[in-house]
Parts: C-alpha cells; sequence; structure tokens
C-alpha cells in the first residue's frame, strides 16, 4: 500500500497577538509546529501500513525549515518525505497543483490522506482540491477508516448524519481529530528518524509558473479586551461576587 | 450572472437574498441550480429574489461530491455564471474547493461577508482561530464561496416576481465511491447562533449526566441554551452537533457566555469570543479560559454549580 500523507508547517495560532498600532496580527517570532490535525492523518497511515504492508510518504509545501518538523513525522514511523519550498500563500490552487505534480512523481499511490483543515487558515480546501486534480474520488471528514487490500470503508461524521462510504484505490480522505490519538515516539524513533530520507524538490520542477487565482488584499486583526476579574477566595464569597457583578451588568434576565 | 447552490432551501433562500444584492450591483441576473430530488417547488425562488432556476434532472439518490461537482461546473459552463455561492455546511464545504480545482480559480470558504468593492467580488473571512479577518479578492472567473447559515436574511416573499424554469439532464461520470449508509443523527434543533444566553460544558463534567447540573443554571438565564466545547460532541456525543461551539463548530454572541469546565484553547473562543460578558469556572487557576473571560471563579464546578444556581435565584426572586 503506498500510502502519501500531505501535512504542512503553520504558526502556533494561539500565540498570535494583535499589535496595538497595526491593527495586524504579529506572525514574527511566533512558534511553528505541524499543523494538528496533519498528525492525526500520519498516525492513521501509519496504522494502515502497519495492517497492510507497505510505505508512507509525508509531502508537503513550505519553507524548507519545516524539515525539523517534518522530522516528528518521520519519527513517528512515516518512511520518507519530501518538502516543496514555497513562499507562504493563501492561494490553494497553487499549492494543490504542486502537491499533485509532486504526487504523480511518485512511484504511485494508493491512499493520500490529509486533515480536515489546517489549524491556521482552517479553510480545509486543500484535500478536496487536491482529490480533483489527481482524479479520485474523496471521502472527508473521516472519523474511522478500514483499510483493506482493494478497497476501504470509512465513517463520516457530519454531525446531523453520519456517512459510511466505500472506495476502491486511489482514494483521498481527510481525517478529523477524533480518528485516533498520534502516538509520540520514542527516543529511539526520534534517533532513527535521523537516517530517513527528506528530500527537498524544487517547485519549478514540477509545473511551469502559476497564475495566481485570489489575492489576500488585507488581514485586520481582531483583538479582544476582557476584564480579567477572577475571584479565587472563599467560594461562598466568589460566587456571591460573581452574581452582584453580573446583576449590576444587568446579565441576569 | 450570480449562481445559488445548496441542497438546503432555506440556505437557498438565504443565499439568493445576498444573491439579489450582488446581481443588481453588476447588472446580473440570479440563478438557482436545483439537483437531484428536492420537495421545493423551483416557482417559490423565483418568489424570493431568482430570476431563474436550473433543475438538474438526475437519478443520484443523494448528495455525492464527485457526481455533483461535475453537474455543477456542467450548470456553470451552460449559463456562463461568473459568481457562485454554495452553503457553508460540511455538503458544501467540501464541493466548492472541488469544483473551484476543476474550474482552476479561487474559493473563499465560510465567508463573513461578501461585496463588491472597485467592481470586484471581495469577500471576508476568519483566520488564525479568530485572531484576524483576512481580505480576499478574486483575481479570476468564477468566483466560488461558502456561505454560512444565518448570515444573510432571506427576502420576502414576492408572489409578483416571475422568472424561467429550465429542466434539463447534465451529464456526469459515477465515481469510483460509493455511499453505503446514511445515518441520521438526532438533533435537538438548539439555536445557539441567537440564543441570548449559553452555558456551556467542557471536559471538566466527569459524566453525561452531570450536565443536568448546568441545566439547572441554564433554566434561570433566558433562553436555557446549553453549548458545549468539541469533545463532548465529537468524541464522547453527549450532545449533538448543534450545541458545539468553536472554530469547527457554531459562532455564537449572547449576552452571556458562561463556559464551564472548558481549558479555553483558541479554537473553542474562536466560536464564542463575539460574547458580551464571558464567565469561566475552572478548578485550575492557571487555565487559558480566566484570560478570554471577564469573570472567573476558581474552583471544581461540582461545588460552584449548586451555589451559583442558589444565589441567582435569590438574587432575581
Ligand atoms: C483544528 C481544530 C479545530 C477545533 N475546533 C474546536 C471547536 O470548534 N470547539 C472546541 O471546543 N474545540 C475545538 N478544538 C479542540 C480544542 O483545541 C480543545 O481541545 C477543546 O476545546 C478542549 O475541550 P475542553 O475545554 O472541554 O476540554 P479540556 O481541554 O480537557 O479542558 C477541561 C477543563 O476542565 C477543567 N476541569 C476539570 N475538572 C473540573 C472540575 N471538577 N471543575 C471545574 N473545572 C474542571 C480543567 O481544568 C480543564 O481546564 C479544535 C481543535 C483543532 C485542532
Amino acid at each position: 500500500m503506498n500510502i502519501i500523507v500531505c501535512a504542512k508547517e503553520v504558526v502556533d495560532v494561539s500565540e498570535i497577538k494583535i499589535d496595538k498600532n497595526t491593527n495586524k496580527p504579529v506572525l514574527q517570532g511566533i512558534d511553528k509546529k505541524i499543523s494538528d490535525i496533519d498528525k492525526n492523518a500520519v498516525e492513521e497511515a501509519v496504522r494502515i501500513r502497519e495492517k497492510l504492508g507497505g510505505k508512507v510518504t509525508v509531502v508537503s509545501v513550505g519553507p524548507s525549515e519545516a524539515r525539523e518538523y517534518i522530522k516528528e513525522l518521520l519519527a513517528m514511523g512515516a518512511d520518507e518525505a519530501k518538502i516543496i519550498p514555497y513562499p507562504d500563500t493563501g492561494d490553494y490552487n497553487v499549492v494543490s497543483t504542486l502537491l499533485a505534480a509532486a504526487i504523480n512523481n511518485l512511484e504511485g499511490y494508493d491512499i493520500i490522506l490529509c486533515g480536515e483543515a489546517s489549524i491556521d487558515l482552517f479553510s480545509g480546501q486543500m484535500g478536496p482540491r487536491l482529490a480533483q486534480k489527481l482524479g479520485v474520488p474523496q471521502i472527508t471528514y473521516a472519523k474511522k477508516i478500514d483499510a483493506e487490500d482493494e478497497k476501504l470503508t470509512a465513517d463520516r461524521d457530519l454531525g446531523d448524519k453520519k456517512i459510511t462510504t466505500e472506495s476502491t484505490y486511489p482514494v483521498l480522505l481527510s481525517v478529523t481529530k477524533e480518528i485516533n490519538e498520534p502516538r509520540l515516539p520514542s527516543l529511539m524513533e526520534i534517533l532513527g528518524a535521523a537516517n530517513k530520507p527528506i528530500e527537498v524538490v524544487d517547485h519549478s520542477s514540477l509545473v511551469g509558473e502559476e497564475d495566481p487565482v485570489i489575492e489576500i488584499i488585507d488581514v485586520k486583526g481582531v483583538s479582544m479586551e476582557r476584564k480579567n476579574i477572577i475571584f479565587d477566595d472563599d467560594l461562598d464569597e466568589a460566587v456571591k461576587k460573581l452574581v452582584d457583578n453580573l446583576a449590576k451588568d444587568g446579565a441576569l434576565g | 450572472m450570480v449562481l445559488i447552490y445548496s441542497n438546503d432551501k432555506k440556505l437557498n433562500m438565504e443565499m439568493l437574498s445576498k444573491g439579489r444584492e450582488l446581481a443588481d450591483e453588476l447588472g446580473k441576473k440570479v440563478t438557482v441550480a436545483v439537483i437531484g430530488k428536492s420537495d421545493t417547488d423551483p416557482e417559490e425562488y423565483i418568489k424570493q429574489g431568482a430570476d431563474k432556476v436550473f433543475v438538474a434532472d438526475t437519478d443520484l439518490e443523494s448528495f455525492k461530491v464527485e457526481e455533483y461537482t461535475e453537474i455543477l461546473a456542467g450548470i456553470i459552463e451552460k449559463t456562463g455564471v461568473e459568481t457562485i455561492l454554495i452553503s457553508s455546511d460540511k455538503d458544501g464545504k467540501e464541493l466548492a474547493p472541488r469544483l473551484a480545482s476543476m474550474m482552476d480559480t479561487g474559493c473563499v470558504t465560510e465567508c463573513t461577508d461578501v461585496y463588491i468593492e472597485d467592481g470586484n467580488v471581495t469577500a471576508e473571512r476568519i483566520i488564525y482561530s479568530g485572531n484576524a479577518v483576512a481580505v480576499e479578492r478574486f483575481i479570476k472567473k468564477p468566483h466560488i464561496l461558502t456561505v454560512p447559515a444565518k448570515l444573510f436574511d432571506p427576502l420576502e416573499v414576492d408572489d409578483s416576481r416571475s422568472g424561467e424554469i429550465i429542466n434539463e439532464k447534465v451529464a456526469y461520470d459515477e465515481s469510483p465511491s460509493k455511499i453505503l449508509k446514511v445515518q441520521q443523527m438526532e438533533c435537538e434543533g438548539v439555536n445557539v447562533e441567537d440564543a441570548t444566553s449559553i452555558v456551556s460544558c467542557g471536559r471538566g463534567f466527569k459524566n453525561k449526566e452531570d450536565i443536568k447540573l448546568a441545566e439547572e443554571l441554564a433554566k434561570l438565564l433566558p433562553g436555557e441554551t446549553i453549548g458545549c466545547s468539541r469533545p463532548l460532541s465529537a468524541d464522547l456525543k453527549w450532545m449533538t452537533e448543534d450545541h458545539w461551539i468553536g472554530l469547527s463548530g457554531h459562532k455564537v454572541k449572547p449576552k452571556i457566555y458562561i463556559a464551564i469546565g472548558i481549558s479555553g484553547q483558541i479554537q473553542h473562543i474562536a466560536g464564542m469570543r463575539d460574547s458580551d460578558i464571558i464567565v469561566a469556572i475552572n478548578k485550575d487557576p492557571e487555565a487559558l479560559i480566566f484570560k478570554s473571560a471577564d469573570y472567573g471563579v476558581v474552583g471544581d464546578l461540582y461545588e460552584v454549580l449548586p451555589k451559583l444556581v442558589d444565589t441567582i435565584k435569590a438574587k432575581i426572586s
């Protein structure tokens, strides 16, 4: 089974502050990490390989420094990785075109996994776009995957309904956070990952210059000011003070 | 031309009002696409703002993304539409990007606003888990946008409006995937978006039965609405999806939001940051939620809730 996982490096959104003067989010100096749900995708890929054999390849479009974070995914059990350095862009058409070209250059693929959405821009576009570019079916919001040699079935959690879908290979799935608990690699696995291949692929070797289809013309910070009054004294006293304040604010009906 | 598509009538009506506004501003027409079985009389769309309804005649039983993408692409080609509004429900959110990819064009999902600026279709959306709003402009046609429920109010029914209804077969290839089973999940029909007060529960609750402690509190507040964090709905299934608040759930803006046993991860905050007053009850004094709260009580919810209920009862009686 040849399994591809699309993963990317993101800023840790919980650390973003808004610059009061410019009203812009400050992204410089913020910690980076692998987008949370991409790890669920890797975990699922490794489990499928453990069951059916094969190979797990991580493909990532993003800065070449992402290497450090991609190594974590190799430590989790992925076999190799391809990084396609590309400037940060909100143009999903360009990124999905690059991913599709990189995947088509591989030896073949049966399953492509991605997260339901990345935690920074959270558009959920990449899975469906990539599936279309590769001409394969898509199974989004998968909460359970049961892969066999010739086909797989997946349970999709759509909130108001649950759908079980079956597909032959190749197929693309986007997974939810609830599908599994990503493993924490052991020290041995972390050390072992150092020898796994990470190839950096120049984007111009994959496709020609892609015209952008969308332009982000502004990013406006949204700050939130709160009173932060915390009652941590005696519970009776704390509750009384809370209720007094809420009554004063007219919040009790 | 503006095209509207959702497999939900209510969402079609909401988008239709925005579609009408955009079309009038651009001097264009509005078409509603209907695919597969529908209980709605196409005339209803005309009476609420559409110029045309395109009914694609298919044998498909229910929504299936690969086939629907091709059908919609076919309709777009036939009608020459330039701007496409698709509902931002789970079906629409997987359809829109696949369609955009097929047409090699841009797509903005979960728009919080759509307008024309300098003659260009422009859309806003929330990014960085609520920390920022991105303003995006399409460089290429067609423009594809997904629109969340309740963003726009439907137009009044106007019986005097008339329009064209087209019935046509649209070709598509069958996808190698197939739906084996569809299970409707029970839904309590809670409307957290419009609630004026929300008592919201997180993993701090040890059992499903304990949620009644929160319900006691909610009963004292207008609307008696209960919300929850993602794990309570998605993982534990203690509450149906309509209670789920956050980045991947519902976005709410009540007068008062009481977060109980919720840690305050940014993805939860993204759904409730527009509340007027935020109250947090958490036993961990370091819990992140206190940073996003106006008032906080540090304590065990099992002790705090009964006291809070009694104190409020005494206060309002
Ligand atoms: C892409 C993405 C999207 C997401 N979307 C959402 C979303 O839409 N909505 C959402 O909610 N989450 C979302 N999440 C998950 C989010 O990051 C958090 O994991 C989740 O909100 C945590 O839920 P919680 O606060 O209920 O549980 P926990 O984080 O486990 O917090 C439980 C809290 O309860 C407190 N507690 C425990 N016992 C008691 C007690 N007896 N009395 C008082 N307090 C107690 C603890 O101190 C703790 O702070 C998303 C995550 C990702 C990666």
